[in-house]
């Protein structure tokens, strides 16, 4: 892939383990596929089009334009509140495992020259659960696209709410709902794009509150999981239920968007709503001082 | 907490339900065979009896999971019954259909036209099969979120009752835009132009609570909880047995007292001895003085200032912590700067 954005590493490894290997196996058809041309293809399965996940960062090396990333907050973290069982240990875990201090990157950058605040959820830190960190990053990326009249766009990936910081974190769906409240009434843009899966707590705030939701092809979308929704209703779910393309249907979300595409189609929708241009290649340094 | 030690509570819980069992064991023989068994009885119900005013004196976080739940609590039409006049209750999000789980109306409380909102439990179990035992589908919240709206429209304040496992969690509900139905509840009631008053009765089940139940104020009952997940939900995924729900209702600090000082709740309202179905009236008398008191403050409020606290109280909730970026290990290149210091 691109790997053009460097950040701090929060991890204790000093180099991430990179599954050694010149083949990858295709979790859906179960194909050998050269690991080169995989990664050329931005990780969809060049057989049978299956989106593997993306790491945040990765998320953003394909959506931005090149090194014009700035990010937001990097050290915000989660604290231990309720003194949860293992939880600090899964934290460091989640964080030597993915270099990142928490489940989400935020910040601002372009995308084909519209200017954008934009964060990624990362599903490999903590099957990408808000708790408090994640919300307050959110919430504040809200808020910059609210002070500098930008727009927002979200890549959400996650499993919901984090069990171990109890209700707070049952409390950043109202923070970062709150948030995204102040971006609409001021008239700008927020672009949700949900990729897999995307799931309870996540769903029940930002990621359905969307101007505009889109969602790349075969992600799990929905707010109960399969198994509750089975043993609640006592029937098996047919196959294709909370995929993106079922909440297509059911008139749920916008468009579905192959990954290939979701650039443009993100830059397309940006330039149609207002997203102030920038020059490529030519990112204006912050204003010198009034004298 | 690796190693799993009983709390003395825990061990009260037991020795009760084993004398339950023995009392019930006791009181089928005298039935089945038409035999007097108050010699036997007596010292084991005194003993019963005994054992709850331990218990209940200092309940543990699983205990109050089961006051909560209780049966015999009183419920949402019990609240309104008792605390409101002049009920006229409202139907339907004008979408799909009417949700019964979820009761939406116009009263007066003290005298003051308010709009009611509530998740609508039954006592029994033919009530609950027909209010689907107070689990919302998505058109029970827009129900909620349309009367809200008629509050905004002519200045009413709104009072909502939260008392549910959790959004009901089925094939159609998904269908129907469950988790959007959530999300845009939470989002108008972060800024709706009204006062709003939260009363926690009975269970705050996750994102099916909080729907309705973002306010200036939330008020919640000495033995309710509100959590982000169930107890027993928790222990299945953390420990992969249901069976450990009780040290999960612990680590989850789901009592209103843990509540209020983790800042989700503003005020504990006190229950009677036993729990609020010992003493209903007690319980409503509490509920209503504590309404009055806020809504009287919150009308006083500029809206605009009301909405300012609003925000600020939700967007300070959660704990953080902000490392200086230099302890992070050194980045591979020199970063640019953040956006905003
Ligand atoms: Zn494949």
């Amino acid at each position: 892939m691109l790997n053009w954005l460097r950040r701090p590493k929060y991890g204790s490894l000093e180099r991430r383990e990179m599954p050694a290997g010149i083949w990858a196996k295709c979790p859906r058809c179960r194909n050998l596929i050269y690991r080169k041309e995989l990664e050329r293809n931005l990780k969809v399965c060049p057989k049978c089009a299956y989106h593997h996940r993306l790491t945040a960062v990765e998320r953003l090396e394909i959506t931005l334009d090149e090194n014009s990333f700035r990010e937001y907050d990097a050290g915000l973290t989660s604290t231990d509140p309720l003194g949860f069982e293992n939880y600090p240990a899964k934290l460091s875990e989640a964080r030597a495992k993915t270099d990142q201090a928490e489940a989400v990157i935020t910040g601002e950058g372009t995308i084909d020259g519209s200017q954008t605040i934009i964060g990624a959820l990362d599903f490999h830190f903590m099957g990408g659960s808000m708790g408090s960190a994640v919300g307050e990053k959110v919430a504040r990326a809200a808020e910059r696209s609210y002070e500098q009249r930008l727009p927002l766009v979200i890549f959400s990936a996650s499993g919901g709410a984090r069990m171990q910081e109890g209700v707070l974190s049952l409390m950043q769906l109202a923070k970062t709902s709150a948030a995204i409240g102040r971006i609409h009434d001021a008239g700008l843009p927020y672009l949700s794009v949900m990729c897999d899966p995307t799931t309870g707590g996540v769903t029940a705030s930002f990621a359905f509150l969307g101007d505009v939701i889109l969602a790349e092809p075969g992600a799990l979308i929905g707010f109960a999981g399969r198994r509750v929704i089975e043993q609640t209703i006592r029937r098996k779910l047919p196959d294709d239920f909370q995929t993106a393309e079922f909440c297509l249907q059911k008139g749920l979300i916008d468009m579905v968007v192959p990954r290939t595409e979701m650039r443009s189609a993100l830059a397309r929708l940006l330039a149609f709503v207002g997203a102030p241009r920038v020059l490529p290649a030519a990112i204006e340094p912050a204003p010198a001082a009034q004298p | 907490m690796t190693e799993r030690t009983p709390s003395p509570a825990v061990d009260l819980d037991r020795q009760l339900a084993d004398l339950e069992q023995e009392i019930e064991r006791l009181r089928k023989r005298s039935r089945e065979q038409s035999v007097s068994v108050d010699a036997e009885l007596g010292p084991l119900l005194e003993r019963a009896d005994h054992l709850r005013v331990q218990i209940y004196t200092n309940p543990s976080p699983w205990h109050i999971v089961q006051l909560a739940r209780q049966s015999q609590r009183p419920r949402l039409l019990d609240f309104v019954g008792t605390l409101c006049s002049d009920v006229m209750e409202l139907h339907g999000d004008r979408l799909y259909r009417d949700d019964p789980a979820l009761l939406a109306a116009l009263a007066r409380f003290e005298g003051q036209p308010v709009v009611v909102i509530g998740h609508n439990k039954g006592k029994d179990t033919k009530e609950n099969i027909a209010r689907n035992f107070g689990m919302p589908y998505p058109e029970g919240y827009r129900k909620a979120l349309r009367a809200m709206r008629l509050a905004e429209k002519f200045r009413y304040p709104v009072i909502s009752f939260v008392d549910t496992p959790g959004a009901y969690p089925g094939d159609e509900a998904e269908e129907r835009g469950q988790a959007e139905a959530i999300a845009r509840n939470i989002q108008e009631m972060s800024r709706l132009r009204v006062p709003l008053v939260v009363v926690i009765t009975g269970e705050g089940g996750s994102g099916g609570a909080l729907a309705i139940a973002v306010g200036d104020v939330v008020l919640m009952l000495q033995y309710a909880v509100y959590t982000v997940i169930s107890p027993e939900g928790c222990a299945a995924i953390l420990w992969h047995d249901a069976s450990r729900a009780r040290d999960a209702a612990e680590a989850l600090k789901l009592t209103a007292q843990d509540l209020q000082t983790l800042g989700v709740v503003d005020e504990v309202l006190p229950e009677p001895f036993g729990g609020a179905h010992r003493d209903p009236d007690a319980t409503f008398a509490a509920v209503r003085e504590a309404l009055g008191r806020h809504l009287q403050a919150l009308r006083e409020v500029p809206i605009e200032i009301l909405l300012d606290r609003r925000y600020k109280k939700y967007r300070r909730m959660g704990r953080i912590l902000e490392q200086s970026e230099q302890s992070a290990q050194s980045s591979q290149s020199p970063r640019p700067l953040a956006g905003d210091g």
